[in-house]
């Protein structure tokens, strides 16, 4: 029969689906969270800082709350007050209590732009790492080589005898062609082309690193500088797991005696009474001789206070550090300093200061606000690039 | 299923016609519910991307999931008008729409608001959305994804704010205004007159300058066409985007303002339709009604009261009843010359209010909620008021200063309260970064005092 006007367009045959050759949902929800990426990575200090992170392997991830980006429009101010028409049983003094109902969209435009749904974005922690050394154009590190060494076998060169699973295949293929091309009618393969690679033990730069955090947790320490003092800790481990294979936090907090922490508890712990700095290197000393020989580990040393050690302790202070200095890669001395503070003229930070007039590579930072932890990890690795130029 | 549900089209579009339904051939389609749902979303098949609709999708994309919402069909009128019907919808189910489709392609092509925007906007919406999809996806090519959001941040979020009162293809203002001449001419009668002499203008002439005409002469409503014809730093692709935004929401002006009637219109049809179909088996005849009071009960089968009218079901019943008080004739003619103000006030009475069981109720700022006493007239604009100025607030565009400050009024006498300001913080920073000078809104805070919002720093 002829259709007069109107016509049913029938696909069953395949042909012309194009709408389903891509999703337009799809792709713009894609690039709604790229959107929602880019406002986390702004955040991104804000997150570390409520996160416990400085775990020894790279697997961890953060998951973030976020809602939905809104795309705004003018809109009356709502106050919640309003008046509206409904249907049903409804006579006047009723009161339909309960939650506020939306009205359903059935066709045309589409969706509800107020959001009540959350998504969890799940970022790894590399990935943040990856983004930041981009955004901050962090240099990336060489590991260290000075003579500290690891043993380690090495393939190097190849011999005609070995065994079976270090055979070479395509330099033993090689070997035979060469032969063949001199040879007339020669054998496809003999015992003489064959090639295995060869092991040797060599001694390589060590690729271990230990990173001590200190901190001085007495009652001058406020919330504030431990996540400030964290935030950095954290990025510190960030970027130098770039440069080792492994890498191990220790945890040394310290009032007027030092203890050694687990991570968790490190962040937390509060102590009374004073400051008495050398407790926390000596501790470090300490740790150091018993689980991290200096000739196979790369030490780095950062320690966080707000500056105020005992006047007495001086000396201690410095004679402890001076023992560090020969044996640690950095010592790393961070200052939570009242917000707006730039220079550092406190006790303990005079001491790090001598030490990086010395032979050890040292340097002090100032923490007075989230933004200033970016300027210190971004000093830290511009300073240790630059001493890896020889 | 599609060769069947065909045939029965064609007997409904006979019937269709022997009632004296006038619509074009309807181009019909059936397509998987994930397209169903995207038309949905974007309001036309093929749309420019934006990062917002991808969040709309998600949004059905989980109500769908929930089962909240089922899409029957999308209409697009036109001339031929084109219908997409859900290839998972039985075939009793696409009966009822397909007759459901005549009656919006009779009203498409009869109202006088849609006849007006297609007259303006073309017979093509589909295609012409596509063909603006294109044009943004090679801006995008040459400028930049981020370039193009910026401008779609903007021309999206006054989506809204055109003005459907002037023609879709307008003229820039004037520039220049009578000569001061013509206001001097009452206070120096005979120099206008010596002026007038043969070779007297000539020499006049170099002293009667002409005086730059005030942007806008008037507040200007259309700030979609405002912005792409006067923002100071709006390359040309730039404005060809505002212009693809407004043509759309030219288009989508009048399914905005006629929702009740239209939905109603077509959902008399559809039922009346079946109704008279006696081709289809009585059995497919029952599952197709079932659909109908699906769509059109007033609400959820498990509630007794719903806080919002579903325009189906009222548009239905005003239907009803006006062809069965005033005859088919009237109800032809009401269809051709209302908009859903004039339909709701007009036709929407007490009597019938009270048979829908319609209630005005009142929500104090603790969310609780109570029904309240309350006259027709209240009930007509608590449904309409929603409806005015496409549903968003009424902002103007009344000054640009002379170093290019836009300056925008939000007429909150006529709206009765002020912005909300934060909103209004953010939509001042797309339309800044699109007019590329400083923009300036004049709105009031809660207590109702002055309160001006300013962009101006440079991003």
């Amino acid at each position: 029969m002829k259709r007069e006007s109107s016509d049913f367009i029938d696909h069953s045959n395949g042909e012309g689906r194009w709408y389903d050759l891509f999703s337009r949902g799809a792709r713009d929800w894609l690039r709604h969270n790229a959107k929602v990426r880019e406002a986390v990575r702004e955040k991104l200090p804000d997150l570390i800082s409520n996160a416990d992170l400085i775990q020894p392997n790279g697997e961890s991830t953060v998951r973030v709350p976020v809602k939905f980006l809104e795309h705004f429009r003018f809109r009356l101010r709502e106050d919640g007050e309003g008046q509206g028409v409904g249907q049903g049983e409804g006579k006047p003094g009723d009161v339909l209590a309960g939650p506020r109902e939306k009205k359903g969209t059935t066709s045309g435009e589409g969706g509800n732009d107020d959001g009540s749904y959350q998504f969890v974005l799940e970022l790894k922690v590399d990935d943040i790492v990856e983004w930041l050394w981009e955004e901050l154009k962090l240099p990336n590190l060489k590991a260290k080589s000075g003579g500290l060494t690891d043993r380690d076998y090495v393939r190097e060169g190849w011999n005609r005898r070995g065994v079976r699973s270090r055979l070479d295949r395509r330099r033993s293929v090689k070997e035979a062609l060469k032969r063949r091309a001199v040879q007339a009618d020669g054998p496809p393969f003999t015992n003489d082309d064959l090639r295995f690679r060869q092991l040797v033990v060599r001694k390589r730069p060590s690729t271990e690193a230990v990173v001590f955090f200190a901190m001085d947790v007495s009652s001058s320490m406020t919330e504030r500088d431990r996540k400030l003092a964290k935030s950095f800790f954290f990025w510190v481990v960030q970027g130098l797991r770039r440069q080792y294979s492994r890498i191990e936090p220790v945890f040394v907090a310290h009032t007027v005696k030092a203890w050694e922490f687990g991570e968790e508890e490190f962040f937390q712990v509060t102590g009374s009474g004073g400051t008495v700095a050398s407790t926390a290197f000596n501790k470090v000393l300490e740790v150091c001789q018993e689980r991290y020989d200096p000739s196979r580990f790369n030490i780095y040393f950062f320690y966080a206070s707000d500056g105020a050690n005992f006047r007495h302790d001086r000396e201690d202070a410095q004679a402890a550090l001076s023992r560090l200095g020969p044996i640690a890669n950095y010592l790393g001395y961070v200052e939570t300093a009242p917000s707006g503070q730039q220079t550092l003229s406190s006790e303990t930070s005079t001491l790090f200061e001598e030490l990086a007039a010395g032979e050890a590579s040292a340097g002090s930072f100032a923490l007075s606000s989230p933004d200033s932890v970016w300027d210190a990890i971004r000093a830290f690795f511009t300073d240790q690039a630059q001493q890896d130029q020889p | 299923m599609t060769e069947r549900l065909s045939s029965y089209a064609i007997r409904l579009e006979d019937l269709a016609r022997e009632h004296g339904l006038d619509y074009y051939p309807v181009h019909f389609e059936e397509v998987p519910s994930s397209f169903m749902m995207e038309v949905a979303v974007y309001g036309l098949p093929v749309r420019m991307p934006h990062w917002s609709f991808g969040v709309r999708y998600i949004y059905q994309l989980i109500q769908h999931r929930m089962g909240h919402s089922r899409l029957f069909e999308v209409v697009f009128p036109g001339n031929p008008g084109r219908a997409y019907l859900a290839r998972n919808n039985s075939l009793q189910e696409n009966t009822l729409v397909t007759a459901h489709v005549l009656g919006h392609a009779d009203f498409a092509k009869n109202n006088t608001l849609f006849k007006r925007s297609q007259e303006q906007v073309g017979y093509r919406i589909v295609d012409q959305a596509a063909a603006h999809a294109r044009q943004i996806a090679e801006a995008i090519e040459v400028h930049g994804e981020e370039r193009v959001e910026v401008v779609l941040d903007a021309a999206l979020s006054l989506e809204a704010h055109i003005d459907t009162f002037k023609d879709l293809r307008r003229e820039r203002y004037p520039e220049y205004v009578l000569p001061s001449a013509a206001v001097g001419a009452e206070e120096h009668p005979f120099l206008n007159r010596f002026e007038a002499l043969p070779g007297g203008q000539a020499a006049c002439g170099a002293r009667v300058e002409q005086e730059r005409a005030p942007i806008p002469p008037e507040p200007e409503r259309d700030l979609l066409w405002f912005i792409a014809q006067y923002a100071p730093g709006l390359e040309s692709w730039e404005r060809d985007i505002f212009l693809a935004v407004r043509e759309e929401s030219f288009y989508f002006y009048p399914v905005f303002a006629c929702q009740i009637m239209n939905e109603g219109w077509a959902s008399y049809w559809h039922a009346r339709l079946l109704r008279e179909a006696d081709f289809l088996p009585q059995n497919e005849y029952l599952d197709a009604i079932k659909t109908h009071s699906d769509v059109v009960r007033p609400h959820a089968a498990e509630q007794q009261t719903a806080l919002a009218v579903n325009p189906y079901h009222l548009g239905f019943s005003m239907w009803e009843k006006l062809v069965e008080e005033f005859g088919m004739e009237r109800a032809f003619q009401i269809r051709a010359e209302d908009d859903d103000f004039s339909f709701v006030r007009n036709y929407l009475t007490e009597e019938l209010a009270e048979e829908l069981q319609l209630f005005g109720y009142e929500r104090s700022a603790d969310g609780s909620i109570r029904v309240v006493e309350t006259d027709i007239h209240d009930l007509h604009e608590n449904i309409l008021s929603p409806k005015y100025n496409f549903g968003a607030p009424a902002v103007v565009a009344t000054d640009v200063g002379t170093d290019g400050t836009l300056e925008l009024r939000h007429e909150h006498e006529t709206d009765g309260r002020g912005l909300d300001l934060a909103k209004t913080e953010r939509v001042l920073e797309y339309v800044h970064n699109a007019w590329g000078r400083p923009v300036r809104l004049q709105t009031v805070d809660g207590e109702g005092k002055e309160k001006t919002l300013t962009r101006a720093e440079p991003c």
